[in-house]
C-alpha cells in the first residue's frame, strides 16, 4: 500500500446559486495580468450548455484525458512517443474563438471626450488589440440559459442521448438549468502531468496539488490539450501555462482556498483524502460504469487502525492524518456516497466531488389552459423527472445508479426532518424513505448537518502544513525567520 | 503510473515562491460596501505597497441560537469586484467642471470679485444659462482645483437662499443605512441650511404601502437567518438569489431541513430552479391566487374546520373582531366606518372617543372598547395603550367576537369585483346597536371577510357554490383566468400552507419582492398575501411574517442618527420631501398624463361621499393632498420661506403664533399659494440640486427623458404629447413647459456614472475603503464599520468631509450676504407618530369652505425656524444643544439623554465656539462614536430607558428585555475588531434575547404592544373615506391596467416587425442598481451589456436571434441593447434588469434622430396611484419614506424591433 494524502474537495450543487463570487475571488488574486485575462482557474458553467471554453466536455474535439484501449491506459491526446513527435503541432488546443476574446470599454472617453452634440459613451474595445470589438463571446455566456436554443442544445452531453431521452431533456428544457463551478480537480491520474514533454507540471506528495512549475515551463501547451477539463491555460504573456493552485499560499497558512472562502452558497467542503496510490493504474482500467465505485475504493477510512499504522509508515503527518479522520469530503465522498466525481469517464480520478442538484422543480403541466403543479409535498424522484442520465453522464459515466442513490438519500433527509420538525409528513413514510435509501436515522442527521448546518471550520478541514520541515532542507528556519522576505520580487514576463 | 510525477523535495519546489509572492501583504482592514443593497457583508480589504489589491469576506460573524446556520460568509459576485473600480478608468479622480460653465464663471469673475455677484452674472443671463445647460451630458469636462468648484457651489447656494429661498435647494442621496454617515453629512448641510431632503425609498417603489396600511410601519422583516425557521416559504415576486445572495443559503439550508419552498414567478427564474413548486403566475397576478387561496383557507380551516389556533390569534392580533357600519346607499348595503367610542353612550365621552373603537364582548353579550388602539395611545392618562383583552372602560377582560354568524338579523350587502367591474350582492350577519344618533346596523370585519372572500357559510346571496365557481370572487376557479394558474393548485397551496401553519403555529413566510412591488395596484397584491399570513396566525413568529426585501436596509441605531442627519441637534422640523411626488409635479410628468380613473376602477354608489376624489387628475389629488396636510411639498410657496416671515412681520405679526395666522390668511384669500398649485412658474422652480452616493439621473430617474427635458434642458428623446388642459382643474396651467429647470446640478461621485456625467460639477467622492462609516440591515441584526483601508485616493474626500467643507464656505460667504440669523418658514405636513394621526376623522378640505384653516389640523402646520448661515460650519461639526435639552423622539417613544451627551463631551473630543463646548463630529469617526453612544441598539442604558418609557405608554412589563444587556457599550474601535450584534429596542418589534432571529413583530404578538394602527391591531380593513371611495377598504383584486392605458404607446408606430411588450426591470444579477454594472468584471462575466431577455416565441415573432441588437421604444424614449433570446422567459414580457448607465456601450437610437440610445428608465413614466396620498387619519399619516405614492413602473409597455444597420457609437 501506498498512501498518500489529497488535500480533496466536495461541492453541494443543489446550494449553488451560479453567483460567481469564487470566479472573481480567484480572478482579484490571481488571474488579473496581462496575459491572463482570458484565464478562470474557476468559473460557473450553467448546465445544460456549452461551458468555458465552449464544448470542452467534447473530447472528440479537443482530445482531453485517457482512453482505455486494448486493456491499457492512453492519453486520447496521444502516446508519449507521439508527444514529442507532434511537438510542434497541437491540432487539439482550444483558439481565442473557443475561449473568447477579452474586452474592456474606453472609459477615458467619458471624461475626456470634447463638448459634442451627443453624449459620450464608452464603448467597448479589445483587451488583445484595443480595437473597437463586439462582443460575441464571453467565459460565462450562456449564462442562467441565455439562449438555450442556441447554447444547451449544442451541450456534448447530449449526443449520446436516445431520441427519447432528449426529447424528454428538450420538453422541461425550459425549466431544467443547474450551476457547475469548476476548479483543476488536482486528479490522481492528471493528464496534464502526463503531457507535459518538460516534465514541468507535478502533484505535490504532501497534498496531491497539482501545480506547473514556472522555471521549467516551456509554453508547449499539450497539458491545455491533455486536460480533459480545460483547467490548465496558456499565458500569452509569460509564454507559460498556468492552472488552479488550490491556493497553496492560503492552505499552507491554515486558510481555505479563496474560491472556497468566498462561496456565499455555503456549497463547498475540503479536506484530506488518504488514499493507495498503488491502486491507481488497476482503477482507471475498469469499464466505464464501475469508477466511481473503484476510485471510492481507492480512498481509504482513515478510522481503520491498519490504515493509519501505513500512512504514518508512508510518512503522513499525524496532523494530517487527524485531518483526514475528521474530513467532510470523506464523509461525502465515501460514507455517504452522495459526491460523484466529474466525469470519471477521463479516467483521470478527479479529486473534486458533486453532490447532484435536487432539481426539485416540477413542470408545471398544461389543463385546459392552466398551469398545474405536481401534488406532491416534496418532489417523488419519479415525478420530479430529474434527467438522471443527463447527471449521471456527467458525474457517474453513465452509471444511472449512483445518481439515484444520492437523490435518494437526499429526498430521505428531507421527509426525515420534515416529519420532525412539522409532522405532517409522518415518522413512518419518512422512515420508509429512510429504508428505501438504505440509510438509518443517525444518517440522516448527519447528512442534515453537514448539509445545513456546518461552520466555516467543519466545512474546511484543512491539513495542517509543516511548512517548517521543508524549510529546513534548504535554509535553517531561524535563519529564514530573520531574513524572510527581504530583497525584490520581480514580475512575472516571458522568460523567465 | 509512472508518468505522474510526484515532487517531495523542497529544492526543486522553491520556484513555488512565485505564487506565495503574491499572496504576501501589508495589511488587512475590515470595511464593507456603502452600496445601495441590503447585503451589509463584513468584508476584509487587503492592501499591499499602499494599494487595495483585493478583497474576501469576514468570516467571524457571532453565531445566532444553536440550531440556526452561521451568516459567514456573506458578500457576492458584486461586492467582491469592488476593489477594481478603485484605481479604474473610471474613478473620479479630481473635482470636474463642464467646460461651458466654468468659462462663463471664470469670465463672470474676472468682472466681480465676489462670487455671488459673479454667479448671479451667469445665472441671470438668460442666454449664458442656457448655453451650459444645453451641454449638459455631452462631454467637454474640465479638471478643476477643488477651492475653485466649492466657491461656485458655495456662491449659488447663497444665491438661491437669497433669492428664491433655501427651499429651493434640493439633495438626493438613496438609502442611508449602507453608509449612514456619508448619507448625512450631505442631509445634514441640507436641513442647516433650510434645504430639502428627499425621500428614497418610495421614490424607488420599494416602500409597500401595505405595510403602512397594515401595520402602521414602514417595514419590518425578518433578517435572512429566520428563514431557517419557517416551514413553509413562498417566493412572490422576488429572486433572492439573485437579489439576496448572501442570503439565499439560509433558504437552500432550510429546504434540507424539511422546510418547503414555493415559488411564484412568471418567468423560471434563478430560485425557481431549486423551489419544490415553481408556480408561473403571470406577471402582475399574484393576487388573485392569494384571494382564492384565503377563500379556500376560510372555507375550510375557518368555517368548515375551525382552527382555535388561528381564530385566537385573529381575535388578538388583528382588526377582524371591529364593529363596522353598513351604510345604505341607492337601496343598498356597503360597508362603512368602523364603530367608533363616541358613537354609543356608555363611552360617548370618553377621550379621543373619535379614535377608540369597538367591539362585541361575547362575556357581556354587549359593544366594548378595547384597551390599545389609536385614542389610548395619545390619551393622558398612560397605561392603557396595549393589545390585553380588556375594556378601556372598566378595565373588565373581554373577549371579542369574531363572527355574527347564526345572528337573527342579516343584511345583503354589496360587493365589488373589480376584475369584471361587477358587484355581487351577499348576506352578511348583523347585529342591530343602539348609538347616540339610533339604531344602526353593524357586522364585524371578520363576516366581511367571509362575504368578501366569497365563503357563503350557508347565507344568501350571490356566494360562489363550490371552487369550481368561475364567475363569482374569489373561488379557485375564478382565478384561473387572471393567474394561468389551475384551480388544483390553489386548493393545494392553501391546504398546505394552513396545515403548516397549525401545526408549527405560524412557520409559513412569505418573502416578496419588488417584482410585484413595482406594479400600479401592488397594495393590493400585498394585502392579498397578508390576509394569508394573519389568517393563519403567521406574523410576530419566527419563521413567519411578510418579508420584503426591496431597498428596506433597516437604519438600526434611527435615533441618534436622524439628530445628525437632519440637523434636529439644532433645530426643528426638516424639510423631508416624498420624491416621487416631487418629480412628478416638477419634471413635468404631470403635462403628459390623462385623469387616473382607467387603471383605478372604483365601483361604489354614486351617492357615496368623496367619490369626486376618484375621478380627478392626479396633480390636483396632489395640490390637495399638500393643502390638507396629507404630504408634504417643498418648494412650499410662491415666496421664498424667509421673505414670507419678513412680510408677516413688516404686516406686524409679532410672535410665531401671529406670523402662523398671517400666513393661514394669506393661503385662504389666495394671495399665498404653495407652489405645486403653479409648478411651472419660474420662482417655485427647484434650482439647486446635490446628489450624492446615488444615481438620481440614472438609475432612479424614472422618466429619464423628461428629467432631461425639463430638469436640465438638454438633449431628450421625448415625443409624447402634452394631454389637454381641460384635464386640469386646480393647477394654473401655462402653455409653454419650462425647460432646464435647475440652475446648477452637483454630483459627489467616485465613478462617472450617467448622473456624473450629465450635472455640471463632480466632485470626487472617496470610495468604501477609502472612509469611516457605519452600514446596517434589515437582512442580519449586526452593525459593521466602513473604514479607511487607504486614504481618499487622488483628491478624493469622504461625503462627509465634502459637505463640511462647504459648509465652511457658505459661511465664509455668509458674512457678508446673511450676517445675522433669518426666520425661516417650515411648512410640514400632519406627523405619522404624533397626535396628528388624530387630525381628520373626515375628509374636509377648509379650501372648500368645508372647515377652517387650522394649521396642524386641517392644513400642513407653519414652525419658525432661525438660520443661522455664518455659523453654519460650526454647527455642522458640533453635536448642537437640543439633544441634552429635549432628548430624542422615535416612533412616538421619548428617550432622555442628557447625562450621556454629557459623557461624550467628557470623554470624547469636542469643539468650542462662542464660549460653549460640544460634542465634536468635525471626523466620521467622531459622529460613529456618538451614534453608537446614544442609541438604544448599541448602548444598553439607552435601550433599558426606551423599553421604560414604552412600559409606562403601555402599562406592562418589558423591562426584562432590556436588563440583562443594560451594561452593553458600542465603540466604533469595537466594531472594527469584530461584527457586532444589535440590542433588543423598542424601536423595533423584534425580540432577539441570546440568539433567537430578528423576526417582526414578535414583540407586539408576544408582549402585547400594540401596531401603531387605528385599532393598535393589524389591518384588514381601512375605513378612511378616501379608501372607501377607491373601493379598497377590504383585501381585494384589482386588474392590471391595459397596455394602452398610461399612454405609452399613442405616437410610436411599428416600423418593420414590431412587437409590443410588458417591458420589465428587475433587480439584476451582475450589478446592484447601476453600481457595478460599468465594472469590467461583472460585464465580462454577463455579456458585455446588460440585454433584453425576450422568449424564443416573441423573438421569432420579429426575426431576432440570440445577442442581435434590439430597439426600444415608446413615446418617452428608446433603449438600444442585446437580445437574450431564452426559453426561460414567458411571451408577453421582455426583461432588462436593473439598471444599466448609459455611459457604457451605449449606441445610438436611430428611432430618435439617431442620437444616443437612453437607459432603463428612458421607456418610462411616473403614475401615482392617488388613494395613497391621503393623510391626517391613523396609520394614513406622513412619515419621511414610510408613507405616500411610489414610483411604481412595471405597467409600461414598449415596441421592439430589430436594430436596422450596424450599431453606431
Amino acid at each position: 500500500m501506498k498512501i498518500r494524502s489529497q488535500t480533496s474537495m466536495v461541492f453541494h450543487l443543489d446550494k449553488c446559486i451560479g453567483c460567481h463570487t469564487c470566479s472573481i475571488a480567484c480572478k482579484n488574486i490571481w488571474t488579473d495580468r496581462q496575459g491572463a485575462e482570458y484565464m478562470w482557474w474557476n468559473n460557473v458553467e450553467t448546465k445544460p450548455g456549452t461551458g468555458f471554453p465552449t464544448q470542452w466536455e467534447d473530447q472528440e474535439k479537443y482530445k482531453g484525458g485517457w482512453e482505455l484501449k486494448n486493456g491499457k491506459v492512453e492519453l486520447k491526446l496521444q502516446n508519449r512517443l507521439q508527444t514529442f513527435a507532434n511537438l510542434f503541432s497541437n491540432p487539439a488546443m482550444p483558439t481565442m474563438d473557443d475561449y473568447y476574446e477579452p474586452w474592456t470599454y474606453k472609459y477615458g472617453d467619458l471624461f475626456n471626450s470634447p463638448l459634442g452634440d451627443d453624449q459620450p459613451t464608452a464603448r467597448p474595445i479589445s483587451r488583445i488589440d484595443g480595437k473597437p470589438i463586439d462582443i460575441e463571446a464571453g467565459p460565462n455566456w450562456d449564462d442562467d440559459l441565455g439562449g438555450s436554443n442556441i447554447y444547451a442544445v449544442n451541450d456534448p452531453l447530449l449526443d449520446t442521448m436516445s431520441a427519447e431521452e432528449k426529447q424528454r431533456l428538450f420538453s422541461i428544457e425550459q425549466l431544467f438549468y443547474f450551476y457547475m463551478p469548476r476548479i483543476c480537480n488536482h486528479c490522481l491520474n492528471a493528464g496534464c502531468v502526463a503531457a507535459c514533454p518538460s516534465g514541468a507540471i507535478y502533484k505535490r506528495a504532501e497534498d496531491g496539488i497539482v501545480l506547473i512549475n514556472q522555471d521549467k515551463c516551456r509554453g508547449w501547451r499539450m497539458c491545455v490539450s491533455a486536460c480533459p477539463y480545460k483547467k490548465t491555460f496558456y499565458n500569452w504573456s509569460t509564454g507559460k501555462s498556468e492552472k488552479c493552485i488550490l491556493c497553496y499560499p492560503r492552505l499552507e497558512s491554515g486558510q481555505a482556498p479563496a474560491c472556497f472562502h468566498s462561496c456565499v452558497g455555503r456549497i463547498r467542503y475540503l479536506g484530506a483524502l488518504l488514499y493507495d496510490a498503488d491502486q491507481i493504474e488497476d482503477a482507471v482500467k475498469v469499464p466505464d460504469d464501475q469508477l466511481v465505485q473503484r476510485q471510492r475504493e481507492m480512498i481509504l477510512d482513515p478510522h481503520d487502525p491498519k490504515v493509519v499504522a501505513a500512512a504514518k509508515e508512508n510518512g503522513i503527518p499525524d496532523g494530517v492524518i487527524t485531518a483526514a479522520q475528521h474530513s467532510p469530503v470523506y464523509r461525502y465522498v465515501k460514507e455517504w456516497e452522495l459526491a460523484l466525481p466529474l466525469h470519471p469517464e477521463y479516467r483521470t480520478l478527479p479529486m473534486l466531488f458533486y453532490v447532484p442538484p435536487l432539481l426539485p422543480v416540477l413542470n408545471a403541466v398544461q389543463q385546459n389552459g392552466t398551469q398545474r403543479v405536481e401534488t406532491d409535498l416534496f418532489s417523488s424522484l419519479e415525478n420530479a423527472r430529474v434527467p438522471v442520465r443527463y447527471m449521471s453522464r456527467t458525474l457517474a459515466a453513465g452509471n444511472d445508479e449512483l445518481v439515484l442513490k444520492a437523490y435518494r438519500k437526499m429526498i430521505a433527509v428531507r421527509l426525515y426532518k420534515r416529519a420532525q420538525t412539522v409532522g405532517d409528513v409522518t415518522v413512518e413514510e419518512a422512515n420508509a424513505a429512510l429504508a428505501k435509501a438504505g440509510m438509518d436515522a443517525e444518517e440522516a442527521e448527519a447528512i442534515y448537518h453537514l448539509t445545513s448546518l456546518p461552520s466555516y471550520q467543519e466545512r474546511f478541514m484543512i491539513p495542517p502544513a509543516s511548512r517548517e520541515g521543508d524549510i529546513e532542507e534548504i535554509y535553517d528556519p531561524q535563519q529564514r525567520k530573520a531574513e524572510a522576505g527581504f530583497g525584490r520580487s520581480q514580475g512575472a514576463r516571458r522568460g523567465l | 503510473m509512472s508518468w505522474i510525477e510526484e515532487i517531495s523535495n523542497p529544492h526543486a519546489r522553491q520556484w513555488e515562491e512565485f505564487y506565495r509572492n503574491r499572496w504576501q501583504h501589508d495589511r488587512v482592514v475590515r470595511s464593507t460596501h456603502g452600496v445601495n443593497c441590503t447585503g451589509s457583508c463584513s468584508w476584509m480589504i487587503y492592501v499591499k505597497d499602499g494599494i487595495v489589491t483585493w478583497e474576501l469576506q469576514a468570516i467571524d460573524y457571532p453565531t445566532l441560537q444553536p440550531g440556526i446556520p452561521p451568516y459567514e460568509p456573506r458578500g457576492c459576485q458584486r461586492g467582491i469586484s469592488f476593489s477594481w473600480y478603485q484605481y479604474s478608468p473610471i474613478r473620479v479622480k479630481y473635482p470636474y467642471m463642464r467646460g461651458a460653465l466654468l468659462d462663463l464663471w471664470r469670465k463672470a469673475k474676472e468682472q466681480h470679485k465676489d462670487p455671488v455677484e459673479a454667479w448671479t452674472a451667469v445665472i441671470e443671463n438668460e442666454a449664458a444659462r442656457k448655453s451650459f445647460h444645453q451641454a449638459r451630458g455631452k462631454g467637454g469636462f474640465r479638471r478643476v482645483k477643488w477651492d475653485e468648484a466649492l466657491e461656485l457651489i458655495a456662491a449659488s447656494t447663497i444665491y438661491t437662499v437669497k433669492k428664491y429661498g433655501p427651499d429651493r435647494i434640493i439633495g438626493f442621496s438613496p438609502i442611508p443605512a449602507m453608509s449612514m454617515l456619508s448619507y448625512a453629512g450631505g442631509s445634514r448641510f441640507m436641513q442647516l441650511l433650510g434645504g430639502v431632503s428627499m425621500s428614497f425609498y418610495d421614490w424607488y417603489s420599494d416602500l409597500p404601502p401595505a405595510s403602512p396600511e397594515t401595520w402602521g410601519e414602514q417595514t419590518d422583516v425578518a433578517e435572512s437567518a429566520d428563514w431557517y425557521n419557517a416551514k413553509f416559504i413562498a417566493s412572490v415576486g422576488s429572486n433572492m438569489s439573485m437579489t439576496r445572495t448572501p442570503d439565499v443559503h439560509f433558504a437552500a439550508e432550510a429546504r434540507h431541513n424539511g422546510t418547503k419552498l414555493v415559488v411564484f414567478a412568471p418567468d423560471f427564474n434563478q430560485v425557481a430552479k431549486y423551489a419544490d413548486w415553481w408556480v408561473p403566475v403571470h406577471a402582475g397576478q399574484d393576487g388573485a391566487f392569494w384571494m382564492a387561496v384565503n377563500h379556500v383557507i376560510m372555507n375550510e380551516f375557518h368555517y368548515q374546520n375551525p382552527t382555535p389556533y388561528f381564530l385566537d390569534y385573529l381575535r388578538r392580533y388583528t382588526d377582524s373582531p371591529f364593529l363596522v357600519e353598513l351604510n345604505e346607499a341607492d337601496g343598498k348595503y356597503v360597508p362603512g366606518r368602523m364603530i367608533r367610542a363616541a358613537q354609543v353612550e356608555r363611552t360617548r365621552d370618553v377621550e379621543n372617543g373619535e379614535w377608540k373603537f369597538l367591539v362585541w364582548d361575547e362575556i357581556s353579550d354587549a359593544p366594548r372598547m378595547p384597551q390599545g388602539s389609536l385614542g389610548f395611545r395619545w390619551q393622558k392618562q398612560k397605561g392603557q395603550w396595549n393589545l390585553e383583552p380588556k375594556d378601556g372602560l372598566d378595565g373588565s377582560e373581554i373577549r371579542p367576537q369574531l363572527t355574527f354568524l347564526g345572528s337573527a338579523e342579516q343584511l345583503s350587502v354589496s360587493f365589488a369585483e373589480f376584475g369584471e367591474n361587477k358587484s355581487f350582492q351577499r348576506n352578511v350577519p348583523v347585529r342591530y346597536i343602539e348609538t347616540v344618533n339610533g339604531k344602526i346596523p353593524v357586522t364585524t370585519i371578520y363576516d366581511l371577510l367571509m362575504a368578501q372572500y366569497g365563503v357563503g357559510r350557508g347565507l344568501e346571496g350571490d356566494y360562489p357554490a363550490s371552487y369550481d365557481d368561475e364567475t363569482l370572487s374569489y373561488t379557485p376557479a375564478w382565478q384561473e383566468r387572471y393567474t394561468g394558474i389551475d384551480r388544483q393548485t390553489v386548493i393545494q397551496f392553501a391546504r398546505e400552507w394552513a396545515t403548516t401553519a397549525v401545526k408549527t403555529e405560524g412557520k409559513c413566510m412569505v418573502i416578496i419582492g419588488a417584482g410585484v412591488n413595482h406594479w400600479y395596484h401592488n397594495n393590493l397584491i400585498y394585502r392579498a398575501c397578508i390576509g394569508t399570513l394573519l389568517l393563519t396566525g403567521c406574523v410576530g413568529r419566527n419563521g413567519g411574517g411578510l418579508n420584503h426585501y426591496v431597498g428596506q436596509e433597516k437604519l438600526a441605531p434611527m435615533a441618534p442618527w436622524a439628530s445628525i442627519a437632519f440637523a434636529l441637534d439644532w433645530q426643528k422640523p426638516p424639510r423631508q420631501m416624498n420624491t416621487p411626488s416631487f418629480h412628478y409635479v416638477n419634471t413635468d410628468q404631470w403635462r403628459y398624463e390623462r385623469t387616473y380613473t382607467e387603471p383605478q376602477p372604483v365601483s361604489r354608489p354614486e351617492s357615496e361621499r368623496h367619490c369626486n376624489m376618484t375621478q380627478e387628475h392626479t396633480l390636483d389629488a396632489q395640490i390637495r393632498a399638500v393643502r390638507m396636510g396629507w404630504l408634504p411639498s417643498y418648494p412650499q410657496f410662491n415666496v421664498s420661506s424667509l421673505e414670507i416671515v419678513r412680510r408677516a412681520e413688516q404686516a406686524g405679526a409679532k410672535s410665531d403664533a401671529e406670523i402662523k395666522q398671517w400666513i393661514v390668511n394669506q393661503l385662504k384669500s389666495g394671495e399665498l399659494k404653495f407652489a405645486v398649485q403653479d409648478p411651472d412658474a419660474p420662482e417655485n422652480w427647484p434650482r439647486l440640486w446635490f446628489i450624492w452616493r446615488g444615481n438620481a439621473l440614472n438609475a432612479s430617474a424614472k422618466g429619464q427623458e423628461y428629467f432631461f427635458k425639463h430638469y436640465l434642458g438638454t438633449h431628450h428623446q421625448v415625443i409624447a404629447e402634452e394631454v389637454d388642459k381641460s384635464h386640469f382643474h386646480e393647477v394654473v396651467y401655462r402653455d409653454e413647459a419650462p425647460e432646464g429647470k435647475l440652475d446648477l446640478v452637483v454630483d459627489i461621485n467616485f465613478r462617472m456614472d450617467t448622473s456624473a456625467l450629465y450635472s455640471d460639477i463632480v466632485l470626487p467622492a472617496a470610495s468604501w475603503y477609502e472612509k469611516d462609516d457605519l452600514n446596517t440591515t434589515d437582512m442580519h441584526s449586526f452593525i459593521h464599520p466602513l473604514q479607511m483601508a487607504v486614504p481618499p485616493s487622488w483628491e478624493s474626500k469622504s461625503d462627509w468631509d465634502i459637505f463640511k467643507i462647504l459648509a465652511g464656505k457658505v459661511s465664509e460667504l455668509a458674512q457678508t450676504y446673511l450676517p445675522e440669523p433669518v426666520r425661516d418658514l417650515v411648512a410640514m405636513p400632519l406627523q405619522h407618530d404624533t397626535s396628528a394621526e388624530m387630525a381628520q376623522a373626515h375628509i374636509r378640505d377648509w379650501a372648500k369652505g368645508e372647515c377652517e384653516p387650522i394649521p396642524g389640523v386641517t392644513m400642513p402646520n407653519f414652525v419658525v425656524v432661525e438660520r443661522d448661515y455664518v455659523n453654519l460650519g460650526r454647527r455642522f461639526i458640533s453635536y448642537g444643544p437640543k439633544v441634552p435639552k429635549e432628548g430624542f423622539a422615535v416612533h412616538g417613544i421619548h428617550m432622555e439623554v442628557g447625562d450621556l451627551y454629557q459623557e461624550l463631551v467628557e470623554s470624547r473630543p469636542t469643539v468650542s465656539w462662542n464660549g460653549k463646548r460640544y460634542p465634536s463630529l468635525e471626523f466620521a469617526r467622531d459622529a460613529a462614536n456618538v451614534i453608537l453612544h446614544l442609541a438604544p441598539e448599541t448602548n444598553g442604558e439607552v435601550a433599558y430607558r426606551a423599553f421604560k418609557a414604552e412600559e409606562e405608554r403601555m402599562g406592562l412589563k418589558l423591562i426584562d428585555l432590556a436588563e440583562p444587556t443594560r451594561a452593553s457599550r458600542l465603540t466604533f474601535t469595537e466594531i472594527l475588531r469584530q461584527p457586532r450584534r444589535l440590542l433588543n429596542s423598542p424601536i423595533w418589534t423584534g425580540i432577539m434575547t441570546d440568539g433567537r432571529p430578528y423576526a417582526a413583530y414578535t414583540l407586539n404578538v408576544e408582549r402585547f404592544v400594540p401596531w401603531r394602527t387605528l385599532t393598535g391591531r393589524q389591518h384588514f380593513y381601512l375605513d378612511h373615506e378616501g379608501y372607501l371611495a377607491y373601493g379598497e377598504y377590504l383585501p381585494t383584486y384589482k386588474p392590471r391596467p391595459d397596455a394602452l392605458a398610461f399612454g405609452d404607446l399613442e405616437k410610436s408606430r411599428s416600423e418593420g416587425k414590431t412587437i409590443r411588450l410588458n417591458y420589465l426591470t428587475p433587480h439584476a444579477k451582475w450589478h446592484i442598481h447601476s453600481n457595478y454594472f460599468d465594472n469590467d468584471r461583472m460585464l465580462t462575466l454577463s455579456r458585455g451589456i446588460e440585454p433584453m431577455w425576450i422568449s424564443e416565441q416573441d423573438a421569432k415573432e420579429i426575426g431576432i436571434v440570440d445577442n442581435d441588437w434590439v430597439e426600444l421604444y415608446n413615446d418617452h424614449g428608446t433603449t438600444v441593447t442585446r437580445a437574450i433570446v431564452s426559453a426561460r422567459i414567458p411571451p408577453g414580457i421582455c426583461i432588462v434588469y436593473h439598471a444599466p448607465e448609459r455611459t457604457v456601450s451605449t449606441p445610438k437610437s436611430p428611432m430618435r434622430g439617431n442620437k444616443r440610445a437612453g437607459g432603463h428608465n428612458s421607456p418610462t413614466r411616473i403614475h401615482l396611484k392617488p388613494s395613497l396620498m391621503v393623510g391626517g387619519y391613523g396609520q394614513f399619516t406622513y412619515g419621511f419614506n414610510y408613507w405616500g405614492p411610489t414610483g411604481v413602473n412595471r405597467d409600461t409597455f414598449v415596441l421592439i424591433r430589430k436594430l436596422p444597420g450596424k450599431p453606431e457609437f
